[in-house]
């Protein structure tokens, strides 16, 4: 490695500056708000609030909403991180056998990308409201139920459906990368091997597939924690009752809805709590996971 | 094992036809090798007789079974890849015992065959590691492996050699040909490398564009290369080529008149290997050869020079020879070992 010499002992610190202003602007001065938030308790009026040490924690910690929350998080973002994976993974292995208009078609499956979540909630919600929506009269001539205002199951498995669409661009683009990077000679020796197509696929694209997965597994993780609220804020505002109201959500519902800031903010330092060892594992992991040459 | 046929196979990639009509017979247990310069079309028909590239028309038949419209898995041969296609996440171990596990091996089975080939490859050490812990030469011998487990009808090799040095190419070299005469499987080797085309094969294709433009013995194909394309291609240095014209009971060539019978008023060319050349005698009609330059290898050395109509010249002589650069010298061909091609067609006559 060569070290690189400044002139002056100033510059090097003038020119990491804005990054350095941006990043307390917009992340050490909320995030030191929230942790000083979390430990305080404010009068019903807002009008005084007092310290109040951990208290906070440990009302979140031992409340019912939150667990549930927890639950509802964790089912959220398996299903949400599984099905915008595998739909992603099957198009990215349908696209590689694509001969003619092949960047056609991946460009068609990029753009779902560009949609804010918000909009791609709406979009989700017009298809499938139970009494305007296209898709819901449908739905019911099949004989299903379809109520996703009332049923907690039928709502968890709209937003999945929303928020997994709206990944599965980003997903289909590392996949399609990660199975060029996959060299053609393997899979033509399985196949001489006596490998089937499936076989080839699971014994052989998959496992050096690995190290894309692992990625977006983190990284749809990450996405379903702590990016999906816009779309679950427009698809179902959290309910019916509480059966899709996430972590993220309920800090939202909580501080703004309910005014409780300290539950608020002590949440939402637990939820930093988890990025950080989310984003700690990745770095760690990925980068000498399975690297073959 | 199995005896492999070619009917007339042909190859289109969108309508350009790269391989054009090729015809080809192999005996079982025969070791036939393809050798061309590069983009002349021999790994697309290595790949067509395994099934990695359609056949566009013609035949292809394994073990008189015709194989055209089967997949790879169907057609019971093995390929060894010029980058050794070796599956990195596996072990030598299972790299071997892959093809023998799809095609359902008791366990007992598979460790036996493995073992017995990592023996003959000297592999034994090698097993548990996987291919990134490899060098180039044992990464080869893995494949070699691999292919040799499956006990195949035939092996398609395409260029296995090519990236390794020099040393270990001739070692592998040996080795493969060994291997081969041990087993006696049905062997398509593919190759842009003459020594290993001339050492290794039983019989030759010399390919061109497309066209096998001789299919015989390395020593038929040395002694009586049917095209000028072929003379020129086997043989190093290559062989000279003078044009001629016949004048009957005679050829004139370089302005000299060699009593070589010939058919009279026909533009033809005169082929002549470097080593059938010799310093002609007083009375002995001779080109007039002006050496430029002398190659010396030890055993022998090689005078590149020109004659008095600028026509290039090569000539072999035994390393201890007075040949030196700028002298110039009478030389004579050998009359028994002339080749006399048709200037229009290339062909033999
Ligand atoms: N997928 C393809 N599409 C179009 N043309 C192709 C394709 N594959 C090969 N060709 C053409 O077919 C011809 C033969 O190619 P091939 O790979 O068989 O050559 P080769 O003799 O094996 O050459 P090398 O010694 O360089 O490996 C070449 O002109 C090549 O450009
Ligand atoms: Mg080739």
């Amino acid at each position: 490695m060569h070290r690189a010499h400044f002139p002056h002992r100033l510059l090097p610190w003038l020119l990491v500056a804005p990054q350095l202003l941006i990043s307390a602007v917009f992340f050490y001065w909320p995030a030191g708000q929230a942790l000083w938030q979390s430990m305080l308790r404010e009068d019903a009026f807002g009008l005084k609030s007092t310290f109040v040490g951990f208290a906070n924690f440990r009302r979140v910690l031992s409340d019912p909403a939150w667990l549930n929350a927890i639950q509802v998080t964790a089912v959220f973002s398996l299903l949400t991180a599984f099905f915008s994976m595998a739909i992603a993974l099957f198009l990215a292995v349908q696209a590689e056998k694509v001969v003619r208009g092949r960047a056609f078609y991946r460009t068609l499956m990029i753009w779902p990308y560009a949609v804010a979540p918000a909009i791609a909630g709406m979009l989700w919600l017009f298809m499938f409201n139970p009494s305007f929506g296209t898709l819901a009269w449908p739905l019911r001539q099949l004989g299903i139920r379809w109520d996703p205002l009332l049923d907690g199951e039928q709502a968890m498995t709209l937003v999945v459906a929303a928020a997994s669409w709206k990944q599965i661009s980003y997903n289909f683009l590392f996949f399609v990368a990660g199975l060029q990077a996959i060299p053609r000679s393997l899979l033509e020796a399985a196949a001489i091997d006596g490998a089937s197509a499936r076989r080839r696929f699971w014994t052989i694209t998959f496992p050096l597939l690995a190290p894309t997965t692992f990625f977006l597994l983190v990284v749809n993780s990450v996405y379903a924690l702590f990016d999906t609220f816009g779309i679950i804020h427009a698809v179902t505002g959290g309910g019916p009752g509480k059966s899709t109201e996430t972590l993220v959500y309920k800090v939202y519902n909580d501080g703004f809805v309910n005014l409780r800031f300290g539950d608020s903010a002590a949440q939402s330092v637990i939820l930093m709590g988890i990025v950080i060892a989310l984003t700690a594992f990745q770095f760690k992991y990925i980068e000498r996971k399975v690297h073959y040459g | 094992m199995a005896e492999i046929s070619l009917r007339d196979v042909r190859k289109s990639y969108s309508g350009l036809e790269v391989i054009h009509g090729v015809d080809l017979e192999i005996a079982d247990g025969e070791f036939v090798v393809i050798v061309g310069p590069s983009g002349c079309g021999k790994s697309t028909l290595l790949r067509m007789v395994a099934g990695l590239e359609e056949i566009t028309a013609g035949e292809i038949a394994i073990g008189g079974r015709v194989v055209n419209r089967l997949e790879p898995r169907e057609r019971d041969i093995a390929m060894v890849f010029q980058n050794y296609a070796l599956y990195p996440h596996m072990t030598v171990r299972e790299n071997m015992a892959y093809g023998l596990r799809i095609a359902k091996l008791s366990k007992a089975e598979i460790e036996e065959r493995v073992a017995r080939s990592a023996k003959m490859l000297e592999l034994g050490q090698l097993l548990d590691r996987k291919p990134r812990q490899l060098s180039g030469g044992q990464r080869q011998r893995v494949a070699m492996g691999r292919a040799l487990v499956r006990n195949p009808a035939a092996f398609l090799l395409d260029e296995p050699l090519s990236n390794l040095d020099a040393k270990l190419r001739v070692q592998m070299r040996l080795q493969i040909k060994e291997l081969q005469r041990t087993v006696r499987t049905t062997s398509i080797y593919v190759t842009h490398d003459q020594v290993e085309a001339m050492t290794l094969a039983d019989r030759l294709v010399v390919m061109n564009a497309g066209v096998a433009e001789q299919i015989a013995t390395p020593a038929e194909i040395y002694d009586r290369p049917a095209t000028t394309f072929v003379a020129g291609f086997i043989g190093s240095p290559a062989m000279n080529m003078l044009p001629a014209r016949g004048l009957g009971d005679a050829l004139e060539v370089a302005g000299q008149r060699l009593a070589v019978p010939a058919p009279a008023g026909r533009d033809l060319i005169l082929g002549i290997r470097p080593e059938h050349l010799h310093p002609a005698g007083p009375e002995e009609p001779g080109f007039e050869l002006h050496v430029q330059a002398v190659e010396w290898l030890g055993a022998d050395a090689f005078a590149h020079g020109s004659l008095a109509d600028g026509t290039d010249l090569v000539l072999r002589t035994p390393g201890k020879a007075p040949v030196r650069e700028r002298d110039r010298l009478k030389v004579a061909p050998d009359a028994a070992a002339l080749h006399l091609f048709d200037a229009g067609t290339g062909r033999r006559l």
